[in-house]
């Protein structure tokens, strides 16, 4: 047996060169797979809506591959649309797949998977008990749920299911990175740990090559092995290359956890088949019970941020004393002009890059004293408006501190800007890391076909 | 060791978030010999990160990967990603804090 897949690129809207998916085109792919998603760029995406990447980038992706794939035939599955999966992400990609469809003459059965979860259930589901905390994930309250956006990761049975429905192009809602290339093989009956080990070594595109970059990788996967490819010549891999992309932003490099279980590649070989190629044997997949991760953002409030420099090592040297100061003042100064407003629903933070701003409270205490001082002040709060607000006194204060060494007033802040503030909206936050246990691995996700 | 030899012997060093709550570092050698030393030298241990981060060391997930060469470190992010304390929305510099504790005698 032998199951080609082709993974594009790393992320929808990444990018990747035009000649590298021609030639995998020619080795005939049973599917093309492709994420759209992650978490890794913070919560804004799942608590807003507003995907990572430009429409203008993922057209230009989106419509390379729906030409592939009405050549070819085969299956598109596009996985966590709009960055963070949730159904109005889906929505977005799926208006592109129409445009391009009625611009260029193609026609597909398309389906949607939603992932959105009702945020009134999940809290019901924590109250009987069952959400179970992934590692290091903090204690969340029915209050932190009910705020929540909350999006389900889905596996490939909701993906299969479709297919097995007559989908050509599948656009899912928050996925599993790789059950976006683990679904078609399954189905035509491949091994389970060659299959998901072979999912996750092209799940980030061309990550894994030297140069790493956004490209695409080629997989052949066959009974006893899998063999995995760049799709261009510029782009290399090694077995330590292959190996060691295990590593990428997993917590564990040998252990991957799935939603029907555990991949095991602590037994896996990789070994050279030219400069291009690597054949990877070994990895097993151990069956669990069915669990499900769900993933929640919630609303922090509005900021408004001010950045500025400090030169005069006078002023660098007091920083110590005079922020302190400052953040009295603030206080005194936001109950005399906003006196109904908790300050508790208030941040007003500084960070001075230059002298422990990047590590924080974990900074090595002896930190040489810098030249220059970045200032980056960032206040929040619960409307916009208000965090406007605070922000022209405090950019207006932060601007003359008294220094105990002059007599007169200086201006202790180099502002680049005029005004010195800048409304960045609203500001999010990760609730929850968790899973359930849906009562199959299909109900947790609804889906619609049709034509295009 | 200083940061400076480790440097010579790796390809990679980074810190990049495991999801948003845990931080994982990666040390890739450029080759066997390389890391079989940093290996056998105890350099990189659950002790260091659990000084430097402020962790009961079974806090500390910590893996040697032979066919990756590479040492892995995986902890609770110091702050959890994207909370208003968190200065580093994709954790990739905070690895810089084991370079300089090297050159510091913070092991």
């Amino acid at each position: 047996m032998e199951i080609r897949i082709l993974a594009p690129t790393g992320a929808l809207g990444a990018g990747f060169s035009r000649a590298g998916l021609a030639a995998a085109v020619e080795l005939a792919p049973h599917v093309i797979a492709c994420d759209a998603g992650s978490t890794d760029s913070g919560p804004a995406a799942l608590g807003s809506g507003t995907p990572k990447l430009s429409d203008a980038a993922v057209r230009r992706d989106f419509e390379a591959l729906l030409l592939a794939r009405d050549h070819l035939d085969v299956p598109l599955i596009i996985g966590s649309c709009g960055t963070a999966g949730r159904d109005d992400g889906v929505d977005r990609v799926a208006g592109l797949a129409r445009e391009i469809a009625a611009a260029r003459g193609l026609r597909f059965r398309l389906a949607r998977i939603y992932s959105d979860q009702d945020s009134a259930r999940i809290a019901a589901v924590h109250r009987a008990g069952g959400l179970s905390p992934l590692a290091a994930a903090p204690a969340v309250s029915e209050e932190d749920i009910l705020d929540s956006h909350i999006v389900a990761m889905m596996g490939v049975e909701p993906i299969q299911a479709a297919l097995a429905d007559g989908a050509q192009v599948v656009l899912a809602g928050r996925a599993s990175d790789t059950a976006l290339f683990a679904a078609v093989p399954h189905s035509l009956g491949a091994d389970p740990g060659l299959t998901w080990h072979a999912a996750k070594t092209v799940e980030c595109g061309a990550a894994c090559a030297i140069p790493p970059g956004a490209d695409g990788l080629f997989v052949h996967l066959r009974d006893d092995h899998f063999t995995v490819s760049t799709t261009t010549d510029e782009r290399r891999l090694t077995p330590h290359s292959v190996a060691a992309h295990t590593l990428y932003e997993n917590a564990d490099p040998f252990l991957v956890t799935e939603p029907g279980g555990v991949l095991d590649t602590r037994d896996a070989r990789y070994e050279a088949v030219s400069d291009t190629s690597v054949r990877v044997s070994g990895a097993r997949f151990r069956p669990a019970d069915y669990t499900v991760k769900l993933e929640g953002a919630a609303l922090t409030g509005y900021q408004t941020i001010i950045v500025g420099g400090i030169r005069d090592r006078v002023v660098i040297e007091a920083l110590p004393e005079l922020i302190p100061l400052a953040d009295k003042y603030f206080a005194a100064r936001l109950a005399d002009l906003f006196p109904a407003v908790d300050p508790a629903a208030v941040d007003i933070s500084f960070r001075t890059y230059g002298t422990g701003a990047v590590l924080g409270v974990h900074e090595l205490p002896d930190l040489a004293p810098p030249p220059e001082v970045g200032v980056l002040i960032t206040v929040t709060a619960p409307a916009q408006r208000l965090a406007h607000d605070i922000a022209t006194f405090v950019a207006h204060a932060a601007s003359h501190l008294p220094i105990p060494r002059y007599e007169g007033l200086v201006s202790t802040i180099a502002y680049p800007h005029s005004p010195p503030e800048t409304d960045r909206g609203p500001a999010y936050r990760f609730t929850l890391n968790h899973t359930i246990a849906p009562a199959t691995p299909t109900e947790p996700f609804r889906t619609h076909l049709e034509n295009v | 060791m200083s940061s400076a030899q480790l440097l010579d012997l790796c390809s990679l060093v980074r810190s990049k978030n495991a999801g948003p709550f845990e931080l994982t570092f990666d040390f890739v050698c450029h080759d066997e010999a390389g890391y079989r030393e940093l290996r056998d030298s105890e350099l990189l241990t659950p002790a260091l990160f659990a000084n430097l981060f402020a962790l009961n060391e079974n806090q500390v997930g910590f893996h040697a990967h032979d066919a990756a060469l590479a040492i892995k470190v995986t902890i609770p992010r110091p702050v959890v990603q994207g909370s208003l304390d968190d200065a580093d929305c994709y954790g990739g510099q905070q690895y810089a804090l084991v370079l300089d504790a090297l050159d510091r005698g913070r092991s």
